[in-house]
């Protein structure tokens, strides 16, 4: 390899720049949705190195659904907020709250109220017309064929039969009034791809993902780890001390921890490449509706 | 995910460190699921261990239900992402998966082989370096084959291999393997595909996919996996004309401003001379910044930032190019253009352009003519329907900045945008500036010559008397670093002090000015070379002496520059010296350059340089000093009747 050839993560990285400069170059008012996840602070690194030496031109949002983990809220106010300076919007759905749904009753409603419903108000409201995402297209089936610059109607309806042609790095930032565009720059990476690179660049993330003692219930077949005192045991259930750690966030009821002994990035490389079930296995909500369950979500406005 | 990799458990360290160092590839399958298309792409991440296991029991449980195969593992059904499709069997769409070795990490667009398959394939292809075209043994070359084929050259992808798959139902027959080998090639001699592989493949069974295939001994060649983690890529990239649109201007307070871009091509460095487009202002790169600190130099595709010396305006829109090699620059252009909405072109009415980073109202002036994607023939047609694929003219309401698609595939591409619905309807590329209009340039020169003695009441001898020497043009030519420039300067010394009226013309300062639009090609130097031969017998006509250095490596262009000139006055000076001798000389590197595969078109390394047959002089640059040199230039001089000593 001579000096003029790229690593793949490298042209990654070049590649995830266009994309987040050509957003904030063509649209009126972007934002960069942010769930303080392992994809989230790649991305929030992607955007701090496309505008250096300035902050990234837009502001964050996260939808907080008030059954996050602990541990997430805090690493975004002191991080996000406090050492980065960005402008972060929280949103929580404030006429969800009051419906007071159960996530551990009604995972669905949970997640399309507090969720869905909060992430398409905040944006109606705050009138965003691009929102980034940190999806990724090796995640799960639905998203293989998903845009990097994804159409929504003012509905924020996705629809898989009306996605616009993308070609080479031309992307088509027009949109009408109301209408919005989700706008995926780290579309082509995979787990290991963002996990390697964290790695490589020294990015700060949430202890939550490494392995320590954490109490444990299994409830469902999913080893849920009680975070606040909303927590009910139920009959049967016994809180156990375990080595655990999590390889997603999101909310605490609904994300199953996986036992483990990985304290460092490394060892959770290793522990990903040497175990066989995919990421999001540890959230309860793809297998709703069968097969094309995301797929299913994401008509409705879900990410 | 697992990769069969003993270094994950033993020493993930190593592991990471090895997996830092990959490379990207990109690629588009192109066939249909009769072919084992789908197949072929689920053993790739099958047998690579991309599937999950959860994902692997969904798969087994779905196989019963969707699958083809009995109940039993379907690979096709890894690739079937959307709940419509699977219910209908058929693709829809550009699918993108992801696998990875050791080498390499992998793209793959899935593109289906059935409806839409144009505006899918160019999608797909669009960004795609290589392509694998499927042939099912058993069918050999088909239509579908064509037109994937002609897709794939058309969008410019250099790498083809042909899997001709399904060889366990043909007996793993090598005879049948050929034939399809020879009535492929006999196909695409048509079709601009330069690099070209062949491999027999049982997908299903994972013949010549990771593993070589037990059943056809014959094959002597690499598999399929094999092929892909080694094919070398790096020479598609165009390092050599340096490009960067302008994205975005960052301007965090009064101190700074940065030019935010991806570099199209091409490679900056600090300190290096840059032209703005339009406003053709000149400055010179004071800083590529990165949060990581700043880098000495940048290529494409890098996304860079660049801070200028001087407060040059530059925007959006707006590209930083070399002062001696820049885009054409025009609102005028032809273009192909594949057609991608259900409403057709319509000539006349006015899009929307995205080219770069700009974006411009213009409109389709005329289709010349439609292609058949299935047998290439070209018809005259009033629109493109969706699908179709046309020759065309463009006129936009200002200029862009652009090189032919085959050159440059970032700055020669463009998407068609409705201006009502916002929909992505159409996608261009341009094309190659006719070679003919440069051939036409030279034959009128002919023309002019020939008519362009009496323009003027003084004449040739009272212009001598005055000066005191008969006027003659002197091509130094030779490689770079044997001292075309030194030794011109210094005749042009010598002489001046002799009191003649003389004035070098040299490769580098017509490049800076009044050939600014010229590149490196055969073609580019062909133009360059004869309007310096004009400026040299403008020179010529005025009296003066012209010493000219050039490489002016091609002998025909040579002959047709002293045709131009007047073969009585032009003659031709051939400087040599040893390969140790140039390199040394040559302070901007350009051999290492061109030896690293980064200056395509460099005579003596990656262009041909043509010594001339029946040079005046052959001079060994390295064994003797500057001043030797310059006497045997003068004698000739005198020899040739030019002046008297």
């Amino acid at each position: 390899m001579n000096s003029y050839n790229l690593t793949h993560l490298k042209q990654l990285e070049a590649e995830s720049i266009h994309v987040i400069r050509e957003v904030a170059a063509e649209f009126k008012k972007p934002v960069m949705l942010y769930s303080v996840g392992k994809d989230s602070a790649v991305m929030t690194h992607l955007a701090l190195k496309a505008f250096y030496p300035a902050k990234p031109p837009f502001p964050f949002l996260h939808v907080d659904t008030t059954w996050k983990f602990r541990e997430m809220i805090e690493f975004r106010d002191s991080y996000v907020k406090k050492e980065l300076g960005i402008e972060l919007l929280v949103n929580i759905n404030q006429e969800g709250l009051k419906l007071g749904i159960d996530p551990f009753e009604n995972s669905d409603k949970h997640t399309e109220v507090m969720k869905t419903d909060s992430l398409k108000s905040a944006l109606t409201k705050y009138g965003f017309d691009a929102a980034f995402g940190g999806a990724r297209r090796d995640e799960e089936k639905s998203r293989a064929k998903e845009r990097v610059f994804s159409f929504r109607d003012k509905f924020h309806r996705w629809d898989p039969k009306n996605q616009r042609p993308e070609l080479w790095n031309l992307y088509n930032c027009r949109v009408n009034p109301q209408e919005s565009i989700r706008v995926f720059p780290l579309s082509n990476w995979t787990e290991l791809d963002i996990w390697q690179y964290i790695y490589l660049e020294n990015i700060p993330l949430p202890d939550l993902y490494l392995a320590k003692m954490r109490p444990v219930v299994v409830r469902n077949g999913a080893l849920i780890s009680p975070n606040d005192d909303r927590f009910k045991l139920r009959e049967g259930e016994v809180i156990e001390h375990k080595m655990v750690r999590f390889r997603t966030l999101g909310c605490w009821p609904l994300t199953g921890a996986v036992e483990s002994n990985a304290t460092t990035l490394p060892e959770i490389i290793q522990e990903m490449l040497l175990t066989k079930t995919s990421e999001r296995q540890g959230r309860v909500i793809d297998k709703d509706g069968g097969g094309a369950g995301m797929e299913l979500k994401k008509m409705q406005g879900y990410f | 995910m697992s990769h069969q990799s003993d270094l994950i458990a033993k020493d993930i360290l190593a592991y990471l460190e090895q997996h830092e160092r990959k490379e990207l590839l990109r690629f588009i399958t192109c066939g249909s699921v009769d072919d084992g298309k789908s197949t072929l792409i689920g053993r790739l991440l099958y047998d690579s261990k991309m599937i999950y296991e959860d994902q692997l029991a969904q798969l087994e449980n779905e196989s019963k239900v969707h699958g083809t195969t009995g109940g039993k593992f379907d690979p096709a059904l890894v690739t079937d992402g959307l709940r419509a499709e699977r219910e209908q069997g058929i693709t829809i769409d550009v699918a993108y998966r992801y696998f990875s070795t050791a080498k390499r990490k992998f793209i793959i667009a899935d593109t289906p082989g059935h409806e839409q398959y144009t505006r899918n394939m160019a999608t797909g292809a669009s960004t795609a370096d290589l392509a694998i075209i499927l042939i099912d043994a058993r069918h050999g070359v088909l239509t579908q084959t064509k037109r994937h084929s002609f897709i794939v050259s058309l969008l410019g992808i250099r790498h083809v291999v042909v899997t001709v798959n399904k060889m366990d139902l043909v007996n793993y027959s090598q005879e049948r393997f050929e034939q399809i080998c020879d009535d492929y090639k006999q196909f695409v001699s048509r079709l601009d595909l330069p690099d070209l592989h062949f491999i027999p493949l049982a997908a299903l069974h994972g013949e010549n996919v990771v593993d070589q295939s037990p059943n056809m001994p014959w094959y002597k060649g690499s598999t399929l996996m094999n092929f892909l983690e080694s094919v070398y890529i790096g020479s598609d990239r165009n390092l050599e004309d340096f490009r960067l649109p302008i994205q975005y201007v960052n301007r965090p307070n009064l101190d700074f401003r940065g030019f935010c871009g991806t570099i199209a091509s091409g490679i900056l460095r600090k300190g290096d001379q840059i032209m703005v487009m339009p406003s053709k202002r000149v400055s010179k790169v004071k800083r590529i910044v990165t949060q990581d600190g700043d880098l000495e130099e940048a290529f494409c595709p890098q996304s860079i930032t660049v801070v200028l010396e001087d407060e040059v305006d530059c925007s959006r829109g707006d590209m930083i190019v070399r002062p001696g090699n820049i885009p054409k620059s025009t609102n005028q252009f032809d273009a192909t253009i594949v057609w991608l909405n259900a409403d057709p072109l319509l000539p006349g009415k006015t899009y929307l352009f995205k080219h770069t980073s700009q974006t411009i109202p213009g409109q389709i002036d005329t289709l010349r003519y439609k292609v058949d994607v299935n047998t290439l023939h070209r018809s005259p047609a009033p629109d493109l329907q969706l699908n179709e694929i046309g020759r065309c003219s463009i006129t936009l309401s200002q200029s862009v900045y652009f090189d032919a698609y085959k050159r440059n595939r970032s700055t020669g591409s463009f998407i068609i945008i409705d201006r009502l619905t916002n929909a992505t309807v159409g996608a261009g590329m341009i094309t190659e500036r006719d070679a003919a209009k440069t051939k036409a340039a030279w034959e009128a020169n002919e023309q002019q010559t020939a008519s362009s003695e009496s323009t003027t009441e003084v004449s040739q001898q009272e212009r001598s008397a005055r000066f005191g020497q008969s006027p003659a043009t002197v091509l130094f030519t030779g490689l770079t670093g044997t001292g075309k420039s030194t030794i011109a300067r210094a005749v042009e010394r010598a002489l001046f002090d002799a009191g003649r009226a003389v004035m070098v013309l040299d490769g580098e300062k017509m490049r800076s000015g009044v050939n600014q639009d010229l590149g490196y090609s055969v073609e580019d130097r062909s133009e360059n070379l004869r309007r310096s031969g004009h400026i040299a017998r403008i020179m010529n006509d005025a009296g003066l002496i012209c010493l000219a250095a050039f490489v002016a490596p091609s002998e025909s262009i040579r002959a047709r520059v002293a045709e131009l000139v007047g073969k009585e006055r032009f003659l031709v000076v051939h400087l040599v010296a040893d390969e140790a001798v140039r390199k040394a000389r040559d302070i901007k590197g350009h051999y290492a350059k061109a030896e690293a595969g980064a200056l395509p078109n460099f005579p003596g390394v990656s262009a041909l340089y043509e010594a001339p047959q029946q040079a005046d002089l052959v001079i060994d640059s390295g064994k003797q000093t500057v001043e030797d040199c310059v006497d045997q230039v003068l004698k000739l001089l005198v020899e040739r009747g030019s002046i008297k000593l």
